[in-house]
């Protein structure tokens, strides 16, 4: 093996049932650097990373590591760990329910002369770990108690505690905001001197070109190629993605802000607000009007949305939906409402693991129906094998259970749920995160269309350029505070500004 | 070949294979023993009602299989299970006969009330036992097994409370009929025959089995895809309550007796192990309704087989713990694994000797 190669994998396939999910993939990793490997949703990035980490029994092929002579197999996360392996997946992978301290020293707990944990030690290294990645965290709290953002970067620091050679990075920032993204990116920094190799997928561009040094590229199972980073421009790498060159993204939009009157309010909220979360607000969406909620991640801009639509209780104030007030104690009451909700924690919130994907789709329809009035099977097939070829959901066959979907599907899934319960308002929350640029556009044009037709829509977001591509208003949420509104020469500077709060 | 594989890939296929497996036993010794090969299934009609021990199975399997059916709701609905059920049943039996005999009476001919009404109030004590798991599992968070335990341990005595601690005997024909035969078939088996059609018509005709499914998996999820989570779990644990007061008065006619101390005695276990049998997990979710009913007579079928065997009533429960481990180490995900490579590798070296 070359010196300065730290990690080959050649001609990897995997077969799930159906698909072909890689087809003779090669990829290479070298000391001290980031390497970015791309492809659309279900182009076959998370496969790979499972396949090297032992989660997925690869079919073919052979993987080498440095320092270890002949082929590497691993059997479970925790084998490869033991080989320098370690991974931070998409989704936190921790448990929520034991300590900071714990979960960063889960499975490898120092232990006292007479074999039980030493948790003094165990708390002095874990505050140490978290100090040296600027972190202001108590180490003995659960880690629940801390935000999606803060149980990242622990996971992220768990993995680059272990002293490992390979760190694989599969959508770490995903929940990040842009301070925790620069602070990550000062981490890789300073792993990359110490000569580790690391393995990054995102779907943020920008980040792709910010950091690293060299990308792969894969589509629909398949190696497209190995490129350093500056032989493939912005364009290029997205043509090699997608197989073909996209339309702009910046060009769905018409120009003309259309004019709403007062008789078209879809959704009147007066004074709404749920304890600890969100405080009081007031919040008007017109039909065919596209709301943006922007602000940092916290700031309560899901919360926000959550109220309205009874996911979290509403405390004081009222709602108005369509003129008439409205009583909202759950969920379905709001559906009944002709509201919906895609919610941003897809794992936690929004799939049911073990349905199929038809299950899935009809699900939020069949609850609003009432269980005594099952939607005959052949509505149910119609329905599901509509929201598959519209949102182009990748999948075996409709009968697939949807935890065997790659994670951008999974969200296309639940986006074709709620569309199937033909909603007067959608809150979309973080619709677009983990799903290929490709698709993005297609969901962005699909919000443009559901707001022609009249729809209300509150559409959150991470990516200010997205929210700006799709809202006719935006609402800037701080500190769990609605502070204001844009409506008028919505532009990246002016939305930034507002979210930091101007000069004060 | 392909097409040995697609049956044995069916979700049904252990349990079944497991039920074939003591019907197996039971042939191997019947020839053993020079009998007719095919004894155990012989259904004959001796005094005018059914006679076998396929009949025999059947017939004292229905609490077994009737508890089954709550049990595999509440254990898709809320990965937990209900220990209670054994004591509900006998609670149920207890204030059925107390109000058939009239309370303090220890034994009677004659029925104090309408023997509806007797009936009625035992299943309805079920479903109030039921209301209240499911309170506390569904509306306060408590854990299942914790929930359960509280009337696990309280509802026999309250039982015997309802009885001024007397086992109530009804010497009544007509009570007698739930535990004895409709014509020449045994009443339990109608009986239990009925819920299982009634339930699954259910799961076929409403979106119930979607629901306690979706709500199992994920009840988050679910409450956001407007179920009504709580409710869901709730409903399950009473109908669980329900299915326990209907096998209480089929356990109590059959004694014609409220033995508070022994009806319906180790039943919760047989129940949850009847689910798990059938192939379902007990970390919820997904559930075969067909499944759990098998793996009920399964059990019932084990313990007659161990009867017919000759095996005395004390040492049973050692044979049929080693039945249960056979049964469910075939049954287990890496044993299945194992076998999966194990045949990939012969296949392997016969391709290889083929070459």
């Amino acid at each position: 093996m070359d010196n300065n190669v730290v990690l080959t994998m050649r001609g990897i396939c995997m077969t799930f049932p159906g698909v072909k999910a890689l087809d003779h993939v090669d990829f290479t990793l070298r000391k001290g650097e980031i390497h970015a490997l791309m492809g659309e949703n279900g182009a076959g990035k998370s496969t790979l990373i499972k396949c090297l980490t032992g989660i997925n029994a690869f079919e073919a092929g052979e993987i080498r590591v440095d320092g270890i002579d002949g082929p590497v197999v691993n059997h479970s996360t925790l084998d490869a760990q033991k080989k320098g392996i370690s991974t931070v997946y998409q989704e936190v992978n921790l448990c929520p329910n034991l300590s900071v301290a714990e979960n960063l020293f889960i499975g490898r707990e120092p232990k006292t002369k007479i074999g039980t944990i030493d948790w003094k030690t165990m708390v002095k290294r874990s505050q140490k770990i978290v100090q040296d990645l600027d972190m202001d965290i108590d180490v003995t709290q659960n880690l629940e108690e801390y935000s999606l953002a803060l149980q990242q970067m622990i996971a992220i620091a768990r993995a680059v505690d272990m002293d490992c050679k390979v760190l694989i990075l599969d959508e770490p920032t995903s929940s990040l905001d842009d301070n925790e993204v620069e602070k990550l990116f000062k981490l890789m920094n300073q792993l990359k001197a110490k000569g580790v190799g690391i393995i990054f997928v995102t779907h943020f561009l920008e980040q792709v070109y910010a950091v690293c040094d060299r990308i792969t590229v894969l589509r629909d199972g398949q190696l497209v190629g190995e490129y350093p980073i500056e032989d493939l421009p912005r364009v290029k790498l997205v043509a090699a993605m997608m197989g073909k060159d996209f339309d702009d993204l910046a060009s769905i939009k018409s120009d003309e802000s259309p004019v709403f009157s007062d008789e078209d309010i879809l959704i009147d909220a007066e004074g709404m607000s749920h304890k600890g979360t969100i405080k009081p607000f007031n919040l008007q969406i017109h039909k065919g009007e596209v709301v943006g909620l922007t602000g940092l991640l916290g700031s309560g801009r899901s919360e926000l949305a959550r109220v309205i639509y009874g996911a979290d209780k509403n405390q004081t104030g009222t709602l108005k939906v369509k003129g008439k007030e409205a009583k909202i104690n759950a969920p379905i009451d709001a559906m009944k409402l002709g509201m919906g909700l895609l919610p941003d924690d897809r794992k936690a919130e929004g799939i049911i693991g073990d349905l199929s994907v038809r299950e899935n789709i009809i699900l939020a329809l069949q609850a609003k129906r009432g269980m005594f009035r099952l939607l005959p099977m052949s509505k149910q097939i119609e329905l599901a094998d509509k929201y598959i070829d519209m949102l182009q959901i990748k999948t075996a066959s409709r009968e697939t259970l949807i935890k065997q979907l790659s994670g951008g599907n999974q969200q296309k899934v639940i986006l074709g749920r709620w569309l199937a319960t033909d909603p007067d308002f959608l809150i979309l929350d973080e619709p677009t995160r983990g799903i290929d640029i490709g698709t993005k556009t297609e969901i962005q044009k699909l919000v443009l269309k559901l707001a022609k037709e009249g729809k209300g829509i509150i559409f959150i977001s991470s990516e200010i350029e997205e929210m700006l591509r799709t809202c006719t208003k935006m609402a800037v949420l701080r500190d769990g505070m609605k502070v204001g509104e844009i409506t008028e020469s919505l532009s990246q500077e002016t939305v930034m500004k507002a979210i930091a709060g101007g000069d004060k | 070949m392909d097409k040995v594989k697609k049956i044995t890939q069916k979700r049904l296929f252990l349990p079944v294979f497991c039920m074939f497996l003591v019907m197996a036993a039971n042939i191997i010794y019947d020839v053993a023993c020079g009998e007719f090969a095919f004894s155990f299934f012989t259904i004959s009609v001796r005094n005018g009602v059914l006679y076998g021990r396929l009949i025999d199975i059947l017939n004292r399997g229905s609490e077994i299989a009737i508890l089954a059916i709550g049990m595999t709701l509440v254990v898709s609905a809320s990965a937990g299970t209900d220990i209670s059920v054994g004591s509900v049943m006998s609670l149920a039996a207890s204030f059925c006969c107390m109000l058939l005999a009239g309370y303090g009476v220890s034994s009677t001919t004659e029925l104090a009330v309408p023997l509806i009404v007797g009936v009625l109030g035992g299943i309805l004590m079920g479903c109030v036992c039921g209301a209240f798991n499911g309170t506390l599992v569904a509306y306060l968070n408590v854990q299942p097994m914790v929930a359960t335990l509280i009337l696990f341990s309280a509802a026999r005595a309250i039982g015997l409370l309802l009885c001024n601690n007397l086992i109530v005997y009804v010497r009544n024909d007509s009570f007698k009929f739930f535990g004895g035969y409709l014509g020449f078939i045994p009443t339990p088996i109608i009986i239990a025959a009925v819920c299982v059609v009634v339930m699954a018509l259910l799961l076929k005709k409403t979106a119930l089995g979607l629901y306690v499914q979706s709500v199992g998996i994920n009840k988050k999820a679910s409450r956001i895809a407007g179920l009504n989570s709580s409710k869901i779990i709730f409903v399950c644990y009473l109908v669980c309550g329900l299915m326990a007061g209907i096998a209480g008065i089929v356990a109590s006619s059959r004694i014609s007796s409220a033995d508070s101390n022994n009806i319906g005695l180790n039943y919760e276990m047989d129940a949850i192990l009847a689910v798990a049998l059938g192939g379902n997990s007990l970390g919820g979710g997904k559930f075969s309704l067909a499944g759990s009913i098998i793996g009920a007579y399964t059990i019932q079928a084990i313990t007659t087989t161990l009867y017919a065997l000759g095996v005395s009533t004390d040492v049973a429960p050692v044979f049929k713990a080693i039945i249960v481990i056979i049964i469910v180490t075939i049954q287990a995900p890496p044993f299945k694994a194992y076998m999966k490579r194990r045949a990939a590798r012969k296949a392997l070296a016969k391709g290889g000797a083929a070459a």
